[in-house]
């Protein structure tokens, strides 16, 4: 009913290869984006940024960049917690001896640290497959938790090892910190969301991204056709622990405001993480989002109607919470193991058959 | 002998126990990779669920008290009697198998086929759920362990050997937990009584054959899910054990969903389809990082049992990647 | 918990997503469910059940009904976030989130948003410095104070001299177990005894390396920073190698209920307090009459008297004295967070005020000022009585070695004043 095709007719190169091929879609697009840059905005008030939108942003980030790892180049990682961790430590560092740096700057940079970190750990991938590897990346995961919170120099020898993120601001205008308005923290996440989801779609469409599926489709047959897997695997754990590096620079900075590395980069967010993904859709990017904001949201929303709503006691509420949040992630694998972006695929492919569907 | 070497000694020794509690979590896991090929995430969390039921039917505790006082303004907590641990282990058995025959309906039944990413990313939506769904049945108190099991450092082991340091050296014999060496008579009696089990009899070779390859054996006729359910009830008996010994240690409680933790870089050391292999790479993960705490952990300021542990089953790996014991890989184009 | 308690909580749960500005709303960010949930529990249940106790008794606080709406936080600060901005819209008037954690995260957001944050026996304790964190108070004790008033009750036990003593810190490997490092080092530089570092990580299941080296070396005593599984398996194992009892020393959130040994196991542990112990209080009676007997006990009233939720009441009690303190000082009824963050630095806890409060001698009689949020510092020491299977306070409130706290505070309040650029206020 959306779509009013009549045929495919294509006639140039571009045409043909861009991202959303059907005009509805791609006006849709930019709908969405009107909406998120231009009203959203209005409506920002510190609840739905701090504890709805920042969030989802911050994570959909971190799924993006492991759905890179993982859904694209198929190597299943468990580090992303422990990387995550990397990123928001090294914004610590960078923003308390250079305080003059502007946060693009910090949080970029944080991104590249943490994928030299990234790569260095991407290094027994070469030989470990699987499951292995994902528990080899656990390894990454407490290794890194434990040296950040072991040496002091990395929380600037405070008694207890609880970073907490300073007043910083670009142009003047106030980014991190308590100061900060809701609007510009979500608009910081927004434009740096939106710009690593269109690198990582032009990434994954172009060679490096080819190689990076050939490697997960087959390594062997990958290696045979002339793709390096070495090159490949390593430069997909950078890519990936770049934009898990950036998301974790957020979490620290923008969202939690304060962190400390065992709690808030435990084994727990490398599992959260891994479930966007799969729930989202491995190899999408849309998916990252989806599932970014299925986790996100998902918890709040059932928390408003459980306590919020129906005035249940918040332990019951939370334990029913883990209840339907675990029945909903088995439904949705029973009846969509390709993940919700894979279920808006086929809803898609039967609207615009509609209402004809042979 | 110098006391410097009976403290190694020392330390080997209860790394070797303490792998041998890590192999009692692993074992669940390899039993149910190796039938249908599930890293089954939720173990830790059946451990934590087996021993909670265990200690509720134990004491008596009415399931969902919390809730029904909640909905129905009662006030009810406790039927009033005790069940001899004996018969509540039974009781925890039948709940496990229930669990397990559940499981296999409403999940496993509309999963087969599937990837192994998404078969895992199912017990892991299962954890989710047994961890709110334990919660609210037995409550989130702290409860104690009881079914007689003694704990404690041995004695008469301490009073035979105190004697061995050379004199004038600060020695105090010998320390080996009770509960240790109960958890070790434990382990083998299980991993002896899974090997009789699995090569002897008759339900134990369709096991055996539905590892191998699920198509063939589907084509003999062996009842796939038939056996699903066998492995996951075995599975979920392994955690009740895994979480009696543990729940000992510590109590039960929400911490002990977390051992599962414990129990992987075992797995990556043994491979994933292999019991004795789940046996030996938990000694060796005990003793190595035991000894690395010992000799090196107070250099470097300690607490590096953690990561250690899979430091050094990642080194294992990149010389053998399918784990000591586990399935070579082949690769073909 | 009946029908009517439901109806309570779903009608306060409305009334507080619909705020009406006539209530003071004390939030509570607890956690009932997680690893830590044995914990949170009494001290939430103590919490709501001290306000719904005034609410019934006196009619709320100088004739204002209070409000309790609670958050589950799960020790999660991710989850505090949400609950700290789902619920300061609503008047909140202090937050005490029970958790080092989510304190570190709110110290800025609550100064920026002007509502006071009391961290009773735990949080930041520079935050003691009332010039920096304006709007911080960690009175009665805070960490340092306590790895004091222990040392200082070792040194008592040991005769006023325990130079060339080992003692032995056994600490959970997270901020909350790092705090007191810096105190014990300085402290054993001034009474000369070795200090070995002895951490255990979250969640602390397997501590079979950490008390084999405790019984290789055999310290004179232990002081233990734990919290959650921590404490039991740590009590277990010091049991199992049959340490003294009465020579170990926990902070105060590894002294409860939940941190004992079956019978006669762990008789004669110790640990500092900040509040006292048991029921021997005239308000306990009134909670029976008023709260647990009405049914509006929070949970399932199974807590009540335990040490935690005598934590629970002991801070709530000081949020509803500050609040008297503010509606006297401003002359209004309906304060705001603002004016409970003067009261705050203008309460004086005495010993007629607790007693008036139906708690006499519950904890110190302390006063607290703009330049000194932590208060004096003082804290007593409890101790396990196995035969009783309770708590009894051994040791009274004492003050603990100002003069090694004071400068570190200094020192670690001004790192973070500089690193955040706040100039100090003149106090």
């Amino acid at each position: 009913m959306f779509y009013r095709e009549s045929g495919d007719f294509k006639k140039t190169y571009q045409d043909d290869s861009q991202t959303f091929p059907i005009k509805f879609d791609r006006r849709r697009y930019y709908v969405v984006m009107a909406i998120a840059f231009l009203v959203l905005p209005m409506f920002m008030t510190d609840y739905f940024a701090n504890a709805m939108m920042i969030p989802f942003l911050v994570w959909a980030i971190a799924a993006l960049g492991l759905n890179i790892l993982v859904g694209y180049c198929g190597q299943l990682s468990l580090g992303t917690g422990g990387f995550m961790a990397v990123g928001a430590y090294a914004t610590y560092k960078l923003m308390t001896s250079f305080p003059g740096m502007d946060m693009f700057s910090v949080v970029l940079l944080s991104g590249f640290v943490t994928a030299l970190v990234g790569m260095i750990f991407g290094l027994p991938s070469l030989r470990i497959k699987g499951f292995y590897l994902a528990v080899a990346t656990l390894a990454a995961q407490f290794f890194l938790v434990w040296l950040l919170n072991k040496v002091p120099w990395f929380y600037n020898y405070s008694a207890s090892g609880q970073i907490t993120a300073p007043e910083r601001s670009i142009f003047g205008i106030i980014i991190t910190g308590p100061h900060a308005s809701p609007i510009t923290g979500y608009l910081f996440c927004l434009i740096l969301a939106v710009g690593l989801a269109w690198v990582a779609r032009n990434l994954t469409r172009g060679r490096l991204g080819r190689s990076w599926m050939a490697i997960r489709d087959m390594d062997i047959a990958a290696e045979i056709i002339g793709v390096n897997p070495l090159m490949a695997k390593l430069s997909a754990f950078a890519v990936s622990s770049f934009f898990v590096g950036v998301a974790g620079s957020l979490f620290f900075s923008v969202y939690l405001g304060a962190a400390e590395v065992t709690e808030a980069f435990s084994i727990n967010v490398s599992f959260a993480v891994l479930f966007m993904v799969i729930i989202g859709g491995l190899g999408s990017i849309f998916g990252s989002f989806v599932g970014a904001a299925f986790m996100v949201l998902m918890p709040v929303l059932l928390k408003n109607i459980l306590v919020g709503g129906f005035g249940w006691p918040t332990d019951l509420a939370a334990h029913l919470e883990f209840i339907i949040v675990g029945a909903l992630i088995v439904i949705f694998l029973i009846v969509e193991p390709h993940g919700l972006a894979q279920m808006a695929r086929v809803l898609k492919e039967k609207l615009r058959l509609w209402p004809f569907p042979h | 002998m110098s006391a410097d070497f009976l403290y190694t000694v020392e330390v080997i020794l209860n790394g070797l126990m303490a792998g041998v509690m890590y192999s009692l979590v692993a074992l669940g896991f390899v039993l149910i990779f190796k039938a249908s090929g599930i890293f089954n995430y939720a173990q830790g969390v059946m451990a934590l669920f087996a021993a909670m039921t265990l200690v509720g039917i134990q004491t008596g505790q009415i399931p969902f008290a919390h809730l029904i006082n909640a909905v129905f303004g009662t006030d009810v907590h406790h039927f009033g009697w005790q069940v001899p641990a004996f018969f509540a282990i039974i009781l925890t058995v039948a709940v496990m198998v229930l669990f397990a025959i559940i499981v296999e309906k409403y999940i496993l039944h509309h999963l087969v086929n599937q990837e192994p990413i998404i078969l895992f990313m199912a017990t892991i939506g299962l954890a989710y759920f047994m961890e709110g769904f334990g919660d609210i049945m037995w409550g989130s108190e702290i409860k104690t362990m009881d079914v007689g099991i003694p704990s404690g450092g041995s004695l008469w082991l301490e009073e035979y050997t105190v004697g061995w340091a050379a004199e004038g050296e600060r020695y105090w014999g010998m320390y080996i937990d009770k509960l240790d060496m109960v958890a070790t008579a434990v382990a083998i009696i299980l991993v002896v009584s899974l090997t009789l089990f699995s090569q002897y009899t008759k339900t134990g070779r369709a096991l055996r054959a539905v590892a191998d390859d699920h198509q063939a054996a589907l084509s003999v006729g062996i009842s796939l899910r038939a056996i699903w359910v066998i492995v996951w009830s075995i599975a979920g008996f392994v955690a009740l054990v895994a979480g009696i010994m543990w729940g000992a240690k510590s109590g039960v409680q929400f911490s002990l969903s977390l051992i599962a933790l414990k129990a992987l870089p075992v797995l990556m050391l043994g491979g994933f389809t292999s019991i004795p292999g789940a046996i030996i790479g938990g000694l060796i993960i005990g003793v190595g990082e035991k000894l690395f705490e010992f000799a090196v952990g107070p250099m470097i300021g300690g607490a590096t049992e953690n990561w250690f542990a899979y430091v050094l089953a990642l080194m294992f790996l990149v010389f053998r990647p399918q784990g000591l014991f586990g399935e070579k890989i082949i690769e073909r184009v | 918990m009946k029908i009517k308690q439901l109806a309570t909580v779903a009608l306060t749960t409305l009334a507080v997503s619909a705020p009406v500005a006539a209530d003071l709303v004390f939030p509570s960010l607890s956690y009932r469910t997680g690893p830590y949930a044995a914990g949170g529990t009494p001290v939430a249940d103590g919490y709501a059940d001290y306000f719904t106790l005034l609410n019934q008794r006196d009619g709320g606080i100088g004739g204002v009904m209070t409000s309790v709406p609670e958050c589950e936080t799960g020790y999660n600060t991710a989850k505090g976030v949400e609950c700290y901005e789902s619920t300061k819209g609503d008047g909140a008037l202090v937050y005490m989130p029970l958790s080092t954690g989510i304190t570190y995260q709110l110290i800025p957001k609550v100064t920026a948003d002007d509502i006071p944050l009391v961290t009773t026996g735990y949080g930041r304790t520079s935050a003691a410095n009332g010039a920096v964190f304006s709007h911080v108070f960690n009175f009665p004790a805070n960490y340092w104070a306590g790895a004091s008033r222990i040392i200082n009750s070792i040194m008592d036990e040991a005769g006023g001299d325990i130079s060339g003593k080992n003692i032995a810190l056994v600490y959970h490997n997270s901020g909350y177990g790092k705090e007191p490092i810096p105190t014990l080092k300085a402290l054993a530089e001034k009474h000369n005894f070795n200090l070995t570092l002895i951490p255990v990580d979250h969640p602390g299941q397997e501590q079979k390396s950490q008390w084999l080296q405790i019984r290789r070396e055999r310290p004179d005593n232990i002081i233990m920073y734990g919290w959650g599984v921590m404490n039991q398996v740590a009590l277990q194992e010091a049991a199992n190698i049959r340490y003294p009892m009465d020579q170990m020393y926990g902070i105060w959130w590894s002294v409860t209920e939940n941190d004992k040994l079956e019978g006669m196991g762990s008789h004669g542990y110790k640990g500092a307090t900040f509040h006292n112990v048991g029921t021997d209080y005239p308000i306990f009676s009134d909670l029976q009459k008023y709260v647990v007997d009405a049914g509006l006990a929070a949970g399932d009233g199974s807590n009540v008297g335990t040490v935690l939720y005598n934590r629970g009441l002991y801070g709530a009690m000081l949020a509803a004295e500050a609040a008297k303190t503010a509606q006297a000082m401003f002359g209004v009824k309906d304060i705001t967070s603002g004016q409970m963050r003067d009261a705050f630095e203008a309460l004086d806890i005495t010993a007629e005020v607790m007693a008036a409060a139906g708690m006499p001698n519950f904890g110190p009689a302390f006063k607290v000022s703009c330049a000194n949020h932590g208060g004096p510092g003082l804290a007593g020491i409890q101790q396990w009585d196995g035969k009783a299977q309770e708590w009894k306070l051994i040791g009274d409130f004492e003050a603990p070695d100002m003069d090694v706290i004071a400068p570190l505070i200094k020192a670690d309040s001004e790192a973070y004043a500089k690193e955040n650029n706040i100039t100090p206020r003149d106090c």
